[in-house]
């Protein structure tokens, strides 16, 4: 991996969160967490199982409300959207769930072609049919189109949600956890995939993973998450060589 | 005095079914509508219980009046026959014995389904989609059921009758245009509306329990089991509750 001078591109801040806390009942999941995602940065957000990473990327679209603090998306503060300006933003935005989260009941073509019919209402068959095979070559499984999603593999399936992530070009996209659960080969693909697509896309992303090979592989930057703060912040290398008893954990 | 845990869960359940019931009214109406996923959730409620209901109607007509028949003889009101039956299945054993097998298979279905797709974050990508999973899912289905519950109840009651006919047959003999005849000459629209209007009722809460249990599932697979199962006693329990309210109501009218 080449050494960069600058840890990000540009001074142009996307994704911006300040004192986010969430809790649900007495539990406190969030408590005054801090980031800032500049325009064309690859940042890993590391974290413990249940330490609340999940619960801040559904912050980050809407998806939960926190108890307080602010979140600027693309410049739009997040709090108290009307829902058209809502979609409009979650619509420059791409989430890749961690469970895929693939319709069962319609074809790979009919589930990537939902995000680009429901945001896009203006499209026709041929347009939709030209982006649904765009994507599906960006992530090389153009015979799938009219199977349904029972039929493919953990790893596949994997890739046709980052098409239909991918279908919409989104300007920022969120991975929550996108190699758990696969196998090292299948991990290492996907996480190529993702490192080939933030540079064809020119995307930004934040990267949800304790998968410390797709953390050497994406990430620019890192963020670790503990007791609901943002612990430590820094270069992959500056975490490599870090003192921090909790870091450390992360390299073992 | 202390509440029992159980009666507490009973009734926070009771106020969390009865504000998803609001929330069906309060978003279902506003534009835009999910017209298209409406009719694919009628075709498929209809597709998937018809053969079900079908079978069950005709054995219910047919053991009925193979049954009824002695006694009926040693009143010496054989003749009368194809009505009784015909008004007991119109009545309450067609709407009450579809409703209980649409609540197993359809309400069943929606607790697994909503629950499967809110384990596996269908419900929170739809919602990211640009689309109100309420709408897209909930008040879809919600409405289908209300909508075909009635239409399978009135096509139960019609094979429910040809059975009665066929089981009438088997020991005694009689044409079908006597038997029909027989039969409409004392039904009237008090014996034929009220129970097709506790239909929607009964419709509209298998949907909205099922759908309910769904959308609420606990994580894991177990957790959709639960709310597959769940859906199927609650909204059984409904339609013996809406039915007997339905009774009363008729009574106070004069129409039983
Ligand atoms: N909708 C919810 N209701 C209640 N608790 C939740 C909810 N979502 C998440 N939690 C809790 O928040 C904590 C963090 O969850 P999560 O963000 O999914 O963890 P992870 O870091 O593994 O992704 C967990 O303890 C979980 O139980
Ligand atoms: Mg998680």
């Amino acid at each position: 991996m080449p050494t960069k001078e600058k840890p990000y591109k540009s001074d142009e801040v996307v994704i911006d969160v300040r004192d986010l806390s969430i809790s649900f009942g007495s539990h406190v999941v969030l408590d005054g967490f801090n980031l800032k995602l500049h325009k064309g940065e690859d940042m890993v957000v590391l974290g413990k199982s249940g330490s609340g990473k999940s619960v801040l990327i559904k912050c980050l679209i809407g998806l939960l409300r926190p108890d307080s603090g602010q979140i600027n998306v693309l410049g739009q503060s997040m709090d108290s959207l009307k829902q058209d300006t809502l979609d409009h933003i979650r619509a420059r935005v791409g989430f890749l769930f961690q469970s895929n989260a693939l319709y069962d009941s319609m074809t790979v073509r009919e589930n990537l072609e939902f995000p680009l019919r429901r945001h896009w209402t203006r499209m026709d068959q041929h347009q939709a049919d030209d982006l649904v095979m765009e994507a599906l070559k960006n992530v090389g499984l153009e015979e799938t189109v009219d199977m349904m999603p029972a039929e493919l593999s953990g790893g596949m399936r994997k890739r046709i949600a980052l098409a239909r992530t991918l279908i919409l070009k989104p300007e920022i996209i969120l991975y929550d956890e996108p190699t758990t659960g696969l196998d090292p080969i299948t991990g290492r693909e996907i996480t190529d995939l993702m490192v080939d697509i933030a540079e064809k896309y020119q995307t930004s992303s934040l990267i949800i993973s304790h998968d410390m090979k797709c953390v050497q592989h994406t990430a620019e930057n890192i963020a670790v998450l503990l007791n609901g703060k943002c612990h430590a912040m820094g270069t992959y290398e500056e975490m490599l060589s870090s003192e921090d008893p909790f870091i450390r954990q992360f390299f073992q | 005095m202390a509440i029992p845990k159980k009666a507490l869960a009973f009734l926070k359940q009771t106020g969390e079914l009865s504000s998803f019931t609001g929330r069906f009214f309060s978003e279902g109406f506003r534009p835009p509508y999910e017209f298209g996923e409406f009719i694919r959730q009628c075709y498929l409620i209809g597709n998937k219980s018809l053969p079900l209901v079908g079978t069950t109607a005709f054995i219910m007509g047919m053991v009925l009046t193979i049954q009824l028949r002695p006694a009926l003889i040693s009143y010496g009101v054989e003749s009368e026959l194809p009505f009784i039956v015909a008004d007991a299945i119109i009545r309450e054993i067609g709407p009450v014995i579809t409703a209980l097998i649409f609540a197993g298979k359809i309400g069943s279905g929606m607790g697994a389904e909503l629950g499967s797709m809110k384990v596996t974050e269908q419900i929170d990508a739809m919602e990211v989609s640009g689309t109100n999973p309420f709408k897209f899912l909930v008040v879809t289905r919600v409405l289908a059921a209300t909508l075909m519950l009635p239409l399978l109840v009135l096509l139960a009651d019609s094979i429910s009758i040809i059975g009665s006919f066929i089981g009438l047959n088997i020991k005694g003999v009689m044409s079908f245009r006597l038997f029909m005849d027989d039969i409409f000459q004392y039904l009237d629209f008090t014996d034929i509306f009220p129970p097709l209007i506790k239909t929607f009722f009964f419709g509209f809460s298998v949907g909205m329990v099922g759908c309910f249990k769904g959308y609420f599932s606990d994580k894991g697979t177990e957790g959709v089991g639960r709310s597959a199962n769940s859906a199927v006693v609650v909204s059984s329990m409904l339609i013996f509750l809406i039915d007997l309210i339905a009774v009363q109501i008729t009574d106070l009218l004069g129409f039983n």
